[in-house]
């Protein structure tokens, strides 16, 4: 009897972690689909159809696919670190999407550029600008496929660090198997990978396998694998708050005082050496050859882009964009009641959506150090209670959700899918405790929605709507099941609030293009989206934040 | 979890695998003059729209007949002339008459796609939901595990939203008949059945089985009774039904036949001169006895023995034989039988994953064709994991699970390897599959020999065929030897 109940384990884990995989595979069928937006606000799809497969010739007609911009910036990194000398890595401009991520990242492309000389050697050109042959489109989306195994297993990791206290008899109301299904099947990742194009998944995978080996206690481990990931992409050092502190409090001081606090005589300098020492090797040996050819400002002036604008050309839905709508309000109100000089307001309205830098016209307009300040001050109390209030593991992976989620608030020019960045490790704290997974569907939903102009283009409508109706049914009935017993994990509100993000969407993409006002303001879905959206996840954002300071002691230390 | 969501996450990953498919490629994508199935649908909708209904069946100065003229029954050409309505609402060109002849464009392509897959939605999936809701002494999950493995069946989706076809509305109503038998509602069944046959005359493989199934009801209730009123009021059914769908052609009803009729003629004569082997009139009256032939017995027992079981085994191994032996079979008939196996998809699971893995496997010349390989790659193994993961395949393989158990008793004594009989499926199954894999990856990847052009779709079809044959006689076994007395049995135990 008990085999074969574990047997039936392991056939519906096989279901939830082989499953996701074909689907990535679904969107490879497809080939390269638009989406790319990394600068413009454009609405008509590029030229250039292009179908996957070699046995018909192509036709322009057939095939939906045209290719993403992250799919060009790809290639074209593919083709720099293929053909130039590791000096040139950083200075070559041929194409506008230069190098702009860490060497560890270039490294990859060089390897990855090995592998791709066999598929198509023309792909390699850097001036073969916007290149795309069905080879090109396979390989590229099959690369990702194949990294995100590293994701996999990460996943499969994390779902050991989760206690299993709930051991349901039903394989799919364990904890576990949910949190597996949630983090495989994200939507967000999906589609930012395998339809828009990126690498995200092997790199969240070595995000969560850091979480997972300090959850397993082993840190240095979980320190190397954070360090390495930093070199790869810099955008995680939004969250290297919560790692510092936490491996500072947890890893270096090896007892604490009955109160919780720090006992300062059980520092170990030799842990805080080996630290030291893991940082400093794998920043050498990424940023080493760099500095040793006296390029590091050239490479740290590509890196940390300051002069684009304060917010991308599609407002991620974050304290800023808030603050621009109430701004533009407010010169709309000002205008039609004289408050206003028309004369005096800059012409830069945001309906042209170029990124640049953008004049606000009533509110005082923002600078990248007011933002910086802003994110260190949101950042500040989750750090203060990572530090004052240690509570393993947990404490460790809810400051880290803060961290991320201030920095996506707060910060200068923030893409929309860096809420990936709060969601998948918010998935973790959501399948242990019913609050947390109240604020994760909150969460979840208004951040994956805010995700859909993404994919703009007509075809890939349905796919993002039902992938996004997929995710949601399930992470809704799965976690409800899972905290049956508790009281329901949204109130009426945020139920409400949920369920409007349904007229919202049929009135952005069905009924607004059928309206004349189509043509005079056709910003307006993007900006009602992301200002509705920006309410969700400024919300969800206090009310996690709520709930950590004022967690009290005793409760953790009975949860523990 | 609750059974609706459940229920709704296997519907809305069935949508979201049949809307990836249809983003590839079609039938006759770009190849004039004739180009293929998706240029002959919109042909129909240009001539239903423009032509006035005497005139959809007949070749005048405006419908060239031998240019895909329309050779399905009433209910295609009225979903074509609705489907039409809708394209002139959204751009005139697409079925303008003469003008539109090979129109091709991206989002014409979104607009065919879009009307299979909305048909799907409307005809086939539901009757799916229902059907395996309906199933009896099955667990929930059992029941989501079969609609599960049912809406993935890559066959199906590759010809519907690949391919190009709208299938799924006369398998659709077929199942609706299936359904409305299974709820003891004869008549609706019967009514659903007369639809479906009059999308597709195709579905005269399912009518044996139906015929036999409610004549035996009939039978049962005692034909001087109830059962002579139930069989009038079927015939009146039927009969009203096929008047409803033909209404509009009653003048002409005699001449269209007799026109189809030739036409078949006519083919099957070009046929049998290519072949120059056997006489025509041998052939066809050998094909025609041994379709009967293999026919007769399954059809017999379900008249004088009607259950629900026996009838969903028959619709398979008639469909079956009619594909193996009839004239004149497209490739795209086997989904006529790979819709009755999903349905016992729940009884026996090894041997209908098996069969539908094999029926997909049968189509790839045509997929190939079509630039499906990639899709047809991903679905199909999409297809075999989801039931591996629902139903524990390979652990179901003896002779108790594959329902040979009466059969194994009734040779016992005779043959003694019955105990390794599981091990032996079981390596014959994986040798299969191996086998199909291989010849999956050569007919992508390997150019056939020169002298041997046809060599990798030649013995596919080849393979598959034996393949087939294996099942018939599978499935004649366990619906002749499925005796009362086994169930009987059954529960006794």
């Amino acid at each position: 009897m008990r085999t074969q109940r574990r047997g039936g384990a392991t056939r519906f884990k096989l279901c939830g972690r082989a499953a996701p995989l074909v689907l990535r595979m679904c969107g490879l069928s497809a080939g390269a689909r638009n989406g790319g937006r990394r600068l413009e606000l454009e609405l008509v799809p590029r030229p250039g159809a292009r179908r996957l497969l070699p046995q018909v010739p192509p036709h322009p007609h057939v095939t939906f696919c045209s290719h993403s911009t992250d799919f060009e910036v790809h290639r074209n990194w593919l083709a720099i670190t293929h053909n130039l000398p590791l000096s040139q890595w950083y200075y070559e401009a041929t194409s506008e999407w230069t190098l702009d991520y860490p060497p560890f990242f270039a490294w990859f492309e060089y390897a990855l550029s090995h592998i791709a000389k066999y598929f198509d050697p023309k792909m390699l050109v850097i001036e073969n600008l916007n290149y795309t042959s069905p080879a090109t489109i396979f390989f590229q989306r099959f690369s990702v496929i194949f990294t995100d195994l590293l994701f996999i297993y990460a996943v499969r990791e994390c779902c050991r660090c989760v206690n299993g206290k709930r051991a349901a008899k039903d394989i799919l109301e364990k904890p576990t198997f949910i949190l597996a299904v949630l983090l495989m099947w994200n939507f967000g990742l999906l589609i930012v990978d395998h339809i828009h194009f990126q690498y995200n998944g092997f790199l969240f995978g070595l995000m969560l396998l850091s979480v997972a080996r300090l959850c397993q206690k082993r840190y240095l481990e979980g320190a190397l694998l954070f360090a390495v990931l930093l070199h790869f992409k810099h955008i995680y050092v939004y969250v290297a708050p919560a790692y510092g502190i936490y491996l500072l409090r947890s890893y270096c001081f090896t007892a604490s005082n009955a109160d919780g606090s720090a006992k300062w005589r059980s520092f170990s300098f030799l842990r805080i050496t080996l630290l030291g020492l893991i940082v400093c090797l794998v920043s050498a040996l990424s940023l080493g050859p760099f500095i040793v050819l006296g390029q590091l400002p050239q490479v740290i002036s590509r890196l940390f882009p300051f002069k684009r604008g304060l917010c991308h050309a599609y407002w991620a839905p974050n304290f800023w964009a808030l603050y621009s709508a109430v701004d533009k309000a407010l010169t709309v109100i000002g205008l039609k009641y004289n408050f206003l000089d028309p004369t005096k307001i800059p012409k830069a309205s945001m309906t042209g959506g170029l990124v640049q830098e953008f004049q606000h016209t009533v509110l005082p307009s923002v600078t990248p150090l007011a933002t910086l300040i802003c994110t260190f001050i949101s950042i500040l109390p989750s750090v203060f209670c990572l530090w004052f209030k240690p509570q393993g593991p947990r404490g460790f992976l809810q400051c880290l959700v803060l961290c991320a989620l201030s920095s996506f608030m707060f910060g200068w020019h923030v893409h929309e899918k860096a809420i990936l960045l709060a969601i998948l490790p918010l998935s973790l704290l959501s399948v242990q405790r019913a609050k947390d997974a109240g604020i994760y569907l909150i969460l979840t939903t208004t951040g994956h929605f805010s995700l859909f102009p993404l994919l703009f283009t007509a075809p890939e409508l349905p796919i993002k709507i039902l992938l996004m109706l997929l995710f949601s049914v399930y992470s809704f009935s799965s976690l409800k099941s899972l905290y049956r017993r508790e009281k329901p994990l949204l109130n009426w509100l945020e139920t409400i609030y949920l369920i409007h993000l349904v007229p919202l969407e049929i009135f952005c993409e069905i009924v607004f293009p059928l309206t004349p006002w189509k043509l005079r303001f056709p910003f307006v879905p993007l900006l009602l989206t992301s200002v509705y959206c920006a309410v969700g996840i400024m919300y969800a954002w206090l009310k996690l934040y709520i709930s950590v300071l004022s967690e009290r002691t005793s409760a953790r230390q009975k949860a523990e | 979890m609750e059974k609706w969501s459940l229920m709704t996450i296997t519907v809305l990953l069935a949508l979201t695998v049949r809307w990836t498919v249809s983003l590839g490629s079609y039938s006759g994508a770009g190849k004039p003059p004739m180009y293929g199935d998706y240029e002959a649908q919109r042909h129909w909708q240009e001539v239903t729209y423009n032509l006035p209904i005497r005139q959809w069946y007949f070749n005048t100065s405006d419908n060239n007949l031998l240019y895909w003229g329309l050779d399905y029954p009433p209910l295609t050409a009225y979903h074509s002339f609705l489907c039409a309505y809708v394209a002139k609402l959204i751009n005139p060109d697409w079925i303008a008459l003469h003008t539109s002849r090979g129109y091709e464009s991206q989002s014409h392509k979104l607009f065919m796609r879009t009307t299979v897959f909305v048909a799907d939605l409307l005809i086939y999936i539901p009757a799916v939901i229902l059907y395996c809701c309906s199933l009896k002494e099955t667990s929930t999950k059992k029941k989501v595990s079969s609609a599960l493995c049912i809406l993935l069946y890559p066959g199906l989706i590759l010809i519907d939203h690949g391919h190009f076809q709208y299938n799924s509305v006369s398998l659709g109503f077929a199942l609706w008949g299936v359904l409305c038998l299974s709820y003891d509602w004869d008549l609706l069944g019967s009514a659903a059945f007369c639809l479906a046959l009059n999308y597709k005359q195709m579905e005269l493989y399912h009518s044996l089985p139906f015929f036999c199934y409610l004549l035996g009801k009939c039978f049962k209730k005692g034909l001087k009774g109830k059962g002579l009123l139930l069989l009038i009021k079927l015939a009146g059914t039927v009969v009203a039904s096929f008047a409803v769908c033909w209404l509009p052609f009653c003048t002409d009803v005699e001449q269209i036949m007799q026109d189809k009729v030739a036409n078949i003629w006519c083919s099957l004569s070009v046929l049998i001169k290519i072949k120059n082997v056997v006489s025509p009139q041998t052939q066809l009256k050998l094909s025609f006895a041994v379709t009967f032939l293999s026919l007769l017995p399954t059809c017999i027992k379900l008249t004088v023995q009607p259950s629900l079981r026996g009838f969903k085994l028959t619709l398979v191994s008639c469909a079956l034989s009619f594909f193996l032996f009839s004239f004149q079979v497209h490739e795209k008939s086997i989904l006529l039988v790979s819709v009755p196996v999903c349905l016992i998809i729940n009884e026996v699971p090894f041997m209908a994953t098996w069969f539908l893995l094999v029926s997909t496997f049968s189509m790839l010349p045509l997929l190939l064709k079509d630039g499906l390989l990639l899709p047809y790659a991903v679905t199909t193994l999409a297809f075999l994991s989801a039931c591996v993961a629902s139903f524990a395949i390979f652990e179901k393989t003896s002779a108790k699970d594959l329902q040979l158990k009466p059969f194994s008793q009734s040779l016992r004594g005779y043959v003694s390897w019955f105990k390794l009989f599981p091990k032996i499926v079981r390596s014959l199954f994986l040798l299969s599959v191996t086998l199909m894999g291989v010849l999956s990856v050569m007919s992508a990847a390997v150019h056939p020999p020169q002298r041997f052009p046809d060599l990798f779709p030649v013995s596919v079809s080849s393979i598959s065929c034996l393949h087939f044959l294996f099942f018939l006689v599978y499935f004649n076994v366990i619906i002749l030897w499925d005796s009362k007395n086994s169930r009987n049995q059954k529960k006794v135990s």
